[in-house]
């Protein structure tokens, strides 16, 4: 487990004014949010989200979601398809933005900042916080400017060679592919795609990993690779995981947060968080009897 | 199931299993289906065959008519009034010129609007619907038209550029704009969005995403669309007409604003019109000239595509 021994990355992105040690304290200066227990108390808040709804074309999709994510934890969303999970997910960095008709109101809080005040650049909060998505989508270069796309773009001066060794390294793709960097990176299997995704967001040493479902498309025996990535890059990183899938929330995740559908005054179908806890907590004794129904298999 | 049987000829298997006369019915029912297949092919092939056919005809008819003129005198020779030492070198150097000169112009006039009307723009807007209807319509404006506004627009009126090469070009330029919008934003809009997504949740911005992601992958479709243009340019008379292209030109134009250039279509129009057969046979050989100088510059654009195309 974290027991705050954090290891700083290779090159840590530049703090944030407001980004220090301090606001983080999970302590007194923020007020308890009550739905996360049990040890992640103890744990410093990352990101929080306050009262966050989410419209497409002015229907809601996710409501009044308050969630706070810790400090070098794996995080995990399940709920059924169309929940609104990666929805949430997206409000941590902002993609929704390149939905033009969804709206997010509310507050995403990374370090107590918010992410959707106005003057906050979406571009700089995706430097901080990197997501890998769904279906491998590296980009049809060689592997070795797939991680060094990052870094480039945003004008890092770093030692590009050594920022990319790191990077595969980290997320278990090094040995594979340090002797073909130079290839196409659509050569590579869906697994080790998946992997030089990790290792392409992680190039920009960001703070948060988020992670859309990333094993969905890819076998067992990838899945199970990706996963020990996860376990072990949560040493130096916080990670937020989307998941349908139970047995992997339970293998992998710290905290669970179950969101389900619900129909509102409106009978319009959004997603909320039924439950977060801790989770082995939310798999053996669920508080909540739709949260046992999802768990034990009887929905969804 | 009667019916079935007796219409597949299976009157021997009414007693036999079940499976045996599913199989004869279904026998003959595929083998109608196999000749409908067969003559939908021929009917394609019969597609085929008739531009294919007119195409070979044109040039056989070109090559036999225009094959004792075809030599490095009719290269080389400036045109003149005795059909022995005419020639179409001004017409070659003044085609590459207004053609060079619209590619450069249409390329980033043409990816601009595409890439602005694929990424940027809000198809709820009344402006930009009213944009893209009208970019479809000026696709089917005859070439005159274009010719008319070059003239009242570039040649005269606010530009004023004269009758120089260039002012071809930008009348060309207009002419072609809607088909190398149009395959643009057929070609930006195929790539992934996944790509963009991967690119963005990076931190990279807009720009970035669209100058390293998108512009690359959408390279290929691009060429098309050029391709389509310049073979619609190449061959475009009328619309040079009216903007200046003279049709006696006796020396090359020295680059994009010489006053006084004349074009391979133009110089051909000018051989036909004349009553001595030798100036006919000219022009039959100015057609094999045109034809190869056009396929030079696909085969350009061909090379380029095929080099920048990538698996997606």
């Amino acid at each position: 487990m974290s027991d705050g021994s954090m290891e700083v990355p290779v090159s840590e992105p530049a703090a944030r004014p407001s980004a220090g040690v301090q606001p983080a304290g999970a302590g007194p200066r923020q007020e308890a949010t009550g739905r996360a227990a049990g040890a992640a108390r103890d744990t410093d808040v990352v990101m929080r989200t306050e009262d966050v709804t989410v419209t497409y074309d002015g229907i809601p999709a996710l409501r009044d979601i308050t969630i706070d994510i810790h400090r070098n934890r794996i995080t995990a969303f399940i709920g059924a398809s169309g929940c609104g999970k990666s929805t949430l997910l997206r409000c941590f960095n902002r993609m929704n933005d390149l939905i033009p008709t969804a709206e997010v109101r509310g507050s995403v809080l990374y370090h107590g900042e918010d992410l959707y005040q106005p003057g906050v650049d979406p571009v700089e909060v995706r430097r901080h916080i990197g997501m890998v998505f769904q279906k491998p989508n590296p980009f049809p270069k060689s592997i070795y400017d797939n991680v060094a796309f990052g870094p480039k773009v945003l004008h890092m001066k770093v030692d590009m060679d050594e920022v990319v060794e790191r990077s595969l390294r980290q997320a278990a793709l090094w040995d594979e592919a340090k002797d073909r960097l130079k290839d196409n990176a659509l050569g590579l299997s869906g697994g080790q795609q998946q992997r030089l995704c990790i290792a392409r967001a992680l190039a920009t040493s960001p703070d948060v990993l988020l992670m859309d479902e990333p094993c969905s498309a890819l076998d067992p025996i990838a899945t199970g690779r990706i996963e020990d990535l996860m376990v072990a890059l949560r040493e130096q990183y916080t990670i937020v995981i989307v998941t349908h899938n139970m047995q992997q929330a339970t293998r992998v995740s710290d905290m669970t947060a179950f969101i389900t559908v619900e129909l509102d005054e409106h009978d319009n179908r959004t997603g909320t968080i039924i439950e977060y806890e801790e989770t082995g907590r939310l798999f053996s004794q669920p508080a909540d009897p739709r949260t046992e129904e999802y768990v034990t298999g009887r929905i969804g | 199931m009667d019916r079935w049987r007796i219409r597949g000829g299976a009157r021997q298997a009414v007693e036999a299993a079940g499976a045996e006369t599913t199989l004869t019915v279904q026998g003959s029912r595929s083998r109608s289906e196999g000749w409908k297949s067969l003559a939908f092919i021929a009917l394609l092939l019969f597609s085929v065959l008739i531009g294919l056919a007119l195409l070979v005809t044109l040039i056989i008819d070109a090559l036999v008519e225009g094959s004792s003129r075809l030599n490095l005198d009719l290269l080389t020779n400036f045109p003149s009034g005795v059909p022995e030492r005419a020639g179409l070198q001004s017409a070659i150097f003044g085609t590459l010129w207004v053609i060079g000169g619209m590619i450069v112009t249409m390329l980033p006039v043409g990816t601009g609007a595409a890439i602005y009307l694929e990424e940027f723009a809000n198809p709820d807007r009344w402006y930009n619907r009213l944009l893209e209807v009208n970019i479809q319509n000026l696709a089917a404006v005859p070439s005159i038209v274009f010719g008319i506004l070059g003239l009242g627009l570039i040649v005269r009126g606010p530009l004023s550029l004269g009758s120089v090469a260039y002012a071809g070009s930008l009348t060309l330029t207009l002419m072609v704009l809607p088909t190398v919008i149009l395959a643009s934003r057929e070609a930006i809009r195929s790539v992934p969005p996944s790509l963009r997504q991967g690119s963005m949740a990076l931190g990279a911005t807009r720009w970035q995403t669209i100058w390293h992601h998108v512009l690359p992958n959408a390279i290929p479709g691009i060429a098309t669309g050029t391709i389509l243009a310049v073979s619609r340019a190449i061959g475009e008379t009328a619309p040079l007409l009216l903007v200046g292209a003279t049709v006696f030109v006796t020396f090359n134009p020295d680059g994009p604003l010489s006053e006084g250039y004349t074009t391979l279509p133009v110089q051909i129009f000018n051989w036909v019109q004349r009553p001595q057969d030798e100036f006919r046979v000219l022009a039959a050989a100015g057609i094999i000239v045109l034809l190869v100088v056009l396929l030079a510059m696909n085969s350009f654009a061909i090379w380029l595509r095929n080099r920048y195309q990538r698996p997606m």
